[in-house]
């Protein structure tokens, strides 16, 4: 393998019905550090039916080439058309480097590409950098359940891949009118080589409040005891207008459900409060909200490792320090409203 | 009647697992093995669908010889044979050499009894990566279905399945020729507690165990490390970010600042009435 041919950062971009997922336009975000600190171009891949509409989209948001596979055939996401337009993809431009939104799609098309390359993926990278002279990737991610973090590198083969967790890179600003190059490719598939059809979507628009969207999340960990014990965030988000969340462990637990995790192997946040409560604070979750805009973390053990990552800190009984809070709050929000009224 | 075979992993127990501060490295003799949790969702899911469609579960794991643990609990879900490849020459495999020293376990199994569908959980708890049951299906050239959280049906007179797929915002419902690879998520099923005589069995089952050389046609330089192509460069404790304002007082006091602080971004309850 001859690593001079391979040249340019890539990241595939995910289209769901008719938008680009923003963990896309974050990874071009992402991509284009890597791809200015080698001197290359960077590129997005769009695989999809009538998808030309989202090509200057990617271009504003930072590639200077697009990759594009607009045919019928790609009209849903299955795993072996869309590989075999990446692997086609590969083959004809070869890259140096492959970034995907670590979602459904993305780690599932990943994983499938990395074998048949085949080449090494790093999965859910939190942390990306490159060594500028030989081109290494350097892939950071929480391991062994988010004790430690790793760096994890494939010096052999190319190109080198990773999926990264949505929210965790940030977006450049939309440049209107930047534009690009246009590479359009055709592949000679048929929809009987395709083992697989999608045969319905559903999409779940519940009123469940989206954690990932929120803006005030009470997350609650193993410290609160039992599930009856879990309610006080429940109560507490209920009082400030938020969502709740959790740490792994009381998921696991049975006391809520896996959509309200936050960290490594649940959903990546970024409220702009975040409360911590009896969480003591793995990398695992850390990782998950260490970009919220005002941590604030409420815990028995003064020596947990969350009150090294929070803006305020509370060493305290929960089930004291949060319904005082509760009831205060209250009061303090009744206050400001008759004050407000009596100004009017 | 199907063949079900389900690949399982036994691993750490990883929210006991404790570090050595001294060189941010794991002490793994202080965490208990366990079979992945994610993987008894996947033997329990076979053993569903053999109870309904008839057939046999077989378990493959790869580890080192203590991981026969690992296969007798799948015993004990329900599932009937064990296999387990142990040799030197797989140890530090990273996901693409896992899934090839699987895929060649799994092509002398189907030569045994062929082999209808392979389960898999949705990923280790201890690699977190999800990416050796798409990798065994890419080398066995069978579709992978990935995030199923629901089978609907499996005919194999007709050769095809049905499953529910997770998405970000809902889930797609696929149809998939057999033999095909799932990976499967949690809420799939509920592991009952394991009955009386399953445990017995379990106890007094002798896996299959195979070493490299009881395989057919493999290739050692896709084994192990060498057959890896991404490595472990630095293993390190996250920088420790700087420590907040940790409040003072009593319970009270603290609980007033703590006000202080949520009252000057009131804007945020504005449903609550702070946007005035």
């Amino acid at each position: 393998m001859n690593f001079e041919d391979y040249r340019g950062v890539w990241v595939f971009i995910e289209e769901n019905v008719g938008e680009i997922a923003p963990v896309s336009l974050e990874l071009l975000g992402a991509g284009k550090k890597l791809a200015d600190k080698r001197g290359v171009e960077l590129g997005g891949v769009i695989i999809g039916d009538q998808v030309k509409g989202l090509v200057n989209q990617v271009y504003e948001y930072g590639a200077d080439v697009v990759y594009l596979y607009d045919a019928p055939i790609f009209k849903d996401y299955r795993t072996e058309s869309f590989m075999k337009a990446l692997l086609d993809c590969c083959e004809k431009h070869k890259p140096e480097i492959i970034l995907y939104g670590a979602t459904s799609t993305g780690k599932d098309l990943a994983s499938a590409v990395a074998t048949d390359l085949p080449t090494g993926l790093t999965a859910d990278t939190t942390e990306l950098d490159v060594e500028e002279d030989t081109g290494l990737l350097l892939a950071s991610r929480p391991a062994f359940g988010g004790n430690i973090m790793a760096t994890i590198l494939c010096k052999k083969y190319r190109p080198q891949m990773a999926t990264v967790r949505p929210k965790v890179m940030k977006a450049l600003s939309r440049q209107p009118g930047r534009t690009g190059k246009l590479v359009e490719e055709t592949l000679p598939l048929k929809e009987k080589d395709v083992r697989t059809k999608v045969l319905e979507i559903v999409r779940e628009t519940t009123k469940k409040v989206k954690i990932d969207e929120a803006d005030i999340i009470v997350a609650g960990g193993k410290g609160l005891g039992s599930s009856d014990g879990f309610q006080l965030c429940h109560e507490l988000a209920d009082t400030l207008g938020g969502a709740v969340g959790a740490s792994r462990d009381v998921v696991e637990a049975g006391w809520i459900e896996h959509h309200h995790q936050v960290g490594q192997t649940g959903v990546t946040v970024t409220p702009k409060i975040y409360f911590a409560i009896g969480i003591s604070g793995a990398i695992q979750h850390l990782v998950g909200m260490k970009n919220s805009g005002l941590i604030i973390a409420i815990n028995k053990d003064p020596e947990a490792p969350i009150f090294e990552s929070c803006h305020y800190g509370i060493v305290g009984d929960a089930f004291e320090i949060v319904p005082m809070l509760i009831d205060q709050f209250k009061v303090a929000l009744s206050r400001e409203e008759a004050e407000h009224a009596r100004k009017v | 009647m199907l063949h079900i075979v389900a690949c399982i992993k036994q691993v750490p127990d990883t929210k006991i697992i404790k570090m050595n501060p001294k060189t941010n490295t794991m002490d793994r003799a202080s965490a208990p093995a366990i079979l992945n949790p994610y993987d008894s969702h996947a033997v329990e899911e076979a053993v569903r669908l053999k109870n309904k469609y008839g057939g046999t579960v077989s378990v493959l794991t790869m580890g080192p010889p203590p991981a026969v643990k690992a296969i007798k609990k799948c015993i004990e879900i329900g599932a009937d044979e064990g296999y387990m490849i142990s040799d030197r020459a797989f140890a530090g495999a990273d996901t693409l050499a896992t899934s090839y020293a699987l895929t060649c376990a799994l092509e002398k199994i189907s030569k045994i009894k062929p082999i209808d569908l392979i389960l898999c959980g949705k990923m280790t708890i201890d690699g977190d990566t999800g990416q050796v049951g798409p990798g065994i299906a890419r080398r066995l050239d069978i579709p992978p279905l990935t995030s199923v959280k629901k089978i609907v049906e499996v005919n194999k007179e007709n050769g095809f399945m049905v499953v529910h797929r997770k998405l970000e915002d809902g889930y797609e419902v696929i149809q998939s020729q057999l033999p095909c690879l799932l990976s499967v998520e949690k809420e799939i099923n509920e592991v009952p507690y394991s009955s009386f005589p399953n445990m017995l069995k379990a106890a007094r089952y002798e896996p299959t165990i195979w070493a490299v050389a009881d395989l057919d046609g493999v290739d050692k330089k896709q084994l192990g490390l060498k057959g890896s192509p991404t490595i472990v460069s630095k293993v390190w404790a996250p920088p420790k970010p700087e420590g907040g304002k940790i409040l003072e007082g009593n319970s009270q006091e603290k609980v007033e600042q703590l006000l202080g602080v949520l009252m000057e971004k009131k804007e945020l309850f504005a449903q609550k009435g702070g946007a005035l």
